[in-house]
């Protein structure tokens, strides 16, 4: 069971992979999260200028492969693979982002605008303390989609020359001489529990964060 | 300007070569969404109509399949098949690989579809003597197969951009004919501004193409999707 030992042994090496993995993960839907309710909030309510280039950038990013905005991001920018990687996912993700919370937002009812204007909000003020905080919380199940397609494009970042999971898998197999079948069914397992821990996490944020009497997803 | 001139000259002196990439991008984009089609539908109709272990098998495929990465599922097949004997090229490996992924998420959409179809129609045709199968084929799917066309087309589009993962195991399609050109003229940035052109050139057609498709084949007053 020779197999076994060179499991043991490099199973701290492939963990540290899957903190980078989840450092990649956390810092692009951070990206995406900015990036998407701003263009979510310029498309609903910007002026046309300003919605038309919304909805323009958000088709673009969304046309492209991931790869393909990873190898021009990769060439374009002199920094780290793995800030390349979290910039270049992370735009992606805004562009899907931004898809989640126009919906969400234009799902709230448009009486609560008004009720906030009508109390001398400014309309800053109204998307940011009334329409906000209501479409948010509805973004959350849909997002929880989101956050489980990105987890597994992470492993795309090995491309660029992040040493996360993937490439850390694929040096192992290098130097153990094969065993390709066995390592990557167990990264496909990590990868597997990653999404399933999260998705529970964001059921439960969403249970935790709902506010009695509002609307909710059923 | 001219480095404007220059980049048109540049999309004009690569661009066949980048075509036959993108004919290979294109034939595997059919390949993997026809057979996934197949195989999602039958996926789809074991997880809504099958009995107890049907419904475990299917499931157990949907969620596996949809919880891990393709870029994981393509080196199983390409780099640990080998393991245990069965070596594929990698145009095949990759066709498999996406076949199986994308599979697994139409049956998902094929699934919703046929649920959202009302039971009563289920039982109309049974009542008027069908069989169970007979009902399926032509009650149901055809009302189903209706609505899953908008979901439907995402994952189209999905699988287009994806089959761009092919050349991590030196499948010859766009990317990998993007990464030799770059790698001779060392033009790496213009060369995948140039494909990130005709990926979308690509998605917007398809898109036009299955909303044409959506309209064509709507009947009138059949829209219980929405």
């Amino acid at each position: 069971m020779e197999i076994l030992n060179v499991l043991a042994g490099e199973a701290p090496y492939l963990f540290r992979g899957l903190f980078i993995t989840i450092q990649l993960l956390i810092g692009l839907l951070g990206v995406g999260l900015v990036g998407g309710v701003l263009l979510a909030v310029a498309e609903v309510y910007g002026n046309r200028l300003f919605s038309t280039l919304a909805v323009l950038i958000q088709r673009g990013l969304r046309a492209i492969p991931a790869l393909v905005l990873l190898f021009l991001s990769y060439y374009a920018m002199d920094l780290p693979p793995l800030l390349i990687s979290i910039i270049a996912l992370g735009l992606r993700s805004s562009a899907y982002q931004s898809q989640i919370f126009r919906g969400a937002i234009q799902s709230i009812k448009s009486g609560q605008m008004m009720a906030a204007r009508s109390m001398g909000m400014s309309r800053l003020q109204g998307i940011w303390y009334v329409v906000l905080p209501q479409a948010v919380r509805l973004a959350i199940g849909p997002w929880s989609n989101e956050y489980a397609s990105e987890t597994k494009d992470t492993s795309l970042a090995y491309v660029v020359g992040v040493v996360e999971i993937m490439r850390r898998s694929r040096y192992i197999i290098s130097y153990t001489y094969g065993n390709a079948l066995l390592i990557y069914g167990i990264v496909a397992l990590v990868y597997f529990f990653l999404t399933r821990a999260g998705n529970s996490l964001l059921y439960w944020l969403e249970d935790r964060l709902w506010v009695p009497g509002f609307e909710r997803r059923s | 300007m001219s480095a404007f001139i220059d980049f048109f000259r540049l999309a004009w002196e690569i661009g066949p070569r980048l075509l036959d990439g993108t004919a290979v991008t294109l034939e595997l984009t059919a390949i993997c969404i026809t057979s996934g089609f197949i195989i999602g539908l039958a996926v789809s109709l074991g997880r809504v109509y099958g009995n107890k272990f049907v419904y475990g098998v299917t499931t157990t495929f949907v969620e596996m399949v949809r919880g891990t990465p393709l870029l994981v599922q393509l080196f199983i097949i390409y780099y640990g098949l080998p393991d245990v004997g069965i070596l594929l090229n990698p145009l095949l490996a990759a066709g498999i690989a996406l076949g199986i992924n994308t599979s697994a998420y139409q049956a998902e959409y094929f699934r919703g579809a046929i649920q959202s179809v009302s039971t009563g129609q289920m039982t109309a045709a049974r009542s008027i003597g069908m069989s169970r199968f007979g009902a399926i084929k032509s009650i149901i799917l055809p009302q189903a197969l209706r609505l899953a066309i908008p979901s439907w087309s995402n994952e189209l589009i999905y699988m287009l951009k994806y089959t761009s993962l092919a050349f991590t195991v030196g499948a010859p399609e766009l990317m990998a004919k993007a990464k030799i050109i770059a790698a001779r003229n060392f033009r790496y940035l213009e060369v995948f501004i140039i494909v990130a052109f005709i990926y979308i050139i690509i998605v917007t057609g398809f898109t036009k193409v299955l909303d044409y498709v959506e309209e064509r084949v709507k009947i009138p007053g059949l829209e219980s999707g929405k």
